[in-house]
């Protein structure tokens, strides 16, 4: 990645041989990503990253078939790189319906097939949750689309590179990912547009990506991106493997040395690196900060760290109370951790769960243990 | 995002815990919204002698608690009542706009503790006579 920011500046749209030599370094980024996730290269568009993507996917698909319909489904958990694009259709007189989740936090096949109407043009599923992590039955749905010839796209912005993602196998028409979450750069990213699918586009201006996507391609970003996607893919399963067992370990040690802490979401159908839970009596900005001073970076689901006062709407979507949700707490592994990572962890989080405990008006020692012997 | 002296307060907070047989007591808030404050105070000589708070919430939630009861403590019930949410993310260098609204909360809890206070009082002197 780095000689095309310094050397090899060349500009790929250009004729002179800096830009052919650029340009050679982008369609072989291409040809690797396609290879990588079962698509021919002519179906890679390059981007900005997984919300360009995601908005690109929506709107391109919602302008491309309004003769057909005008109407989108997708679920209640998705990324607010989904959800806003959505809003905004609505806005614009599109009519969208959000399937639910189960308790579990994974959405029924057989809801978004009911969902289905003769004026639906897409079907907008991700394939793994950004808060609780759950994999979500994407050939199933896919599958469905097919039989009902409604286009089918798939935010998989936290699967690929993590997860063995086939085009093929999954039956997506479209993909957004992000580079940064398979440890390339940031403010890049791929669409795959499946070859027979139109769609209208979101930039206007020069001929770039086969005319549907205007700009200059960020050269160093797609350079970086493939290489990261093929390292990534090279050490999938011992990746996973490792952080599932980090995981474990870190869920294993918070049941047995706190109270009253939660799993939200199931375990079973979820990323291996993921993991979310829920703490009674106290709020979730208050231990990020904790955690924080001790060295340790985590998020929440709170309203607090948004700015809003509503609490997350995954954790919502899958029937956790406000009060409770409030009090979540999201922990991701990735490749550099190791078991001292999750021991070290593991000896700060009981004391700071104790400290604002201690400083809680609604957590009640006595209650707990009264519930639990009753 | 948040100021040093917040940080600092909400590193030590200041008057946590409880006054058992407490004068008044007020409560602010909403574990819905994830924040809920309740402040305990008693009162000598209509001055607040002493403060505590119980704080569910985020880091401005905290800090604003642990402000406040400094800034109300040793006050006349009049001078503790002139205290405004405001005053109190003024003391603290301010607060992001965000939590203006839905964490800054303790003032009230002061005034709701010292009307509590009120309230009992009167009734008092009122069943004395």
């Amino acid at each position: 990645m780095l000689p095309f920011f310094t050397e090899q500046f060349g500009n790929p749209a250009n004729l002179y041989s800096l830009g052919a030599e650029a340009a050679q370094a982008v369609e072989q980024a291409r040809a690797s990503v396609a290879g990588l996730v079962g698509a021919k290269p002519e179906e890679i568009y390059f981007t900005a990253g997984g919300t360009e993507s995601n908005n690109w996917a929506l709107l391109g698909t919602a302008w491309a078939y309004q003769e057909k319909g005008c109407h989108l489904i997708t679920s209640a958990i998705e990324h607010h790189a989904v959800l806003e694009p959505l809003n905004f259709l609505e806005k614009q007189g599109y009519q969208v319906t959000r399937v639910p989740v189960d308790s579990k936090g994974v959405v029924d096949p057989e809801e978004v097939r009911r969902a289905l109407r003769p004026d639906t043009i897409l079907v907008s599923i991700m394939h793994a949750n950004n808060e609780i992590g759950t994999i979500q039955p994407i050939a199933e749905i896919g599958e469905i689309c097919h039989e009902a010839g409604v286009l089918f796209h798939v935010d998989a912005v936290q699967t690929v590179g993590k997860l063995p993602v086939n085009v093929q196998e999954l039956k997506v028409d479209m993909l957004s990912a992000s580079a940064h979450k398979f440890y390339g750069p940031k403010g890049v990213g791929f669409l795959y547009l499946r070859s027979q699918a139109r769609i209208g586009r979101l930039l206007h201006g020069g001929g770039q990506e086969r005319k549907r996507r205007a700009g200059t391609v960020n050269v160093p970003g797609v350079v970086g991106m493939a290489r990261a996607l093929e390292l990534a893919a090279g050490r999938m399963a011992e990746d996973a493997q490792k952080e599932r067992q980090l995981r474990d370990r870190l869920w294993q040690g918070m049941q047995e040395n706190i109270e009253a802490i939660y799993l939200n979401g199931g375990l079973e159908q979820r990323l291996p690196s993921n993991l979310n839970v829920r703490v009674a009596g106290i709020e979730g900005e208050a231990m990020i900060l904790m955690l924080d001073m001790e060295g340790i970076c985590v998020s929440s689901g709170s309203a607090c760290t948004s700015g809003s006062l509503d609490p997350s709407h995954v954790l919502l979507a899958i029937g956790i109370p406000a009060e409770e949700a409030h009090g979540s707490l999201r922990l991701t592994l990735g490749r550099g951790n190791t078991e001292e990572d999750v021991d070290y962890f593991l000896s700060v989080f009981p004391r700071v769960v104790a400290r604002l405990r201690e400083m809680s008006p609604v957590w009640c020692a006595r209650c707990v243990t009264k519930q639990r012997n009753s | 995002m948040y100021s040093e002296q917040v940080m600092e307060h909400f590193r030590n907070p200041r008057n946590v815990g409880v006054i058992e047989n407490a004068d008044g007591v007020g409560e602010v808030g909403n574990p819905v919204c994830g924040d809920m404050m309740r402040i305990y105070i008693k009162v000598e000589d209509n001055v607040i002698k002493d403060i505590k708070f119980q704080t569910l919430g985020c880091g401005a939630a905290v800090a604003s608690s642990s402000m406040m009861t400094e800034m109300a403590k040793g006050k006349t019930l009049e001078e503790a009542l002139k205290i405004t949410n405001d005053m109190v993310a003024e003391a603290l260098g301010g607060l992001p706009p965000a939590k203006l609204h839905c964490s800054n909360l303790a003032a009230d809890g002061l005034r709701a503790a010292i009307e509590d206070y009120l309230a009992r009082h009167a009734a008092e002197t009122g069943s004395k006579t």
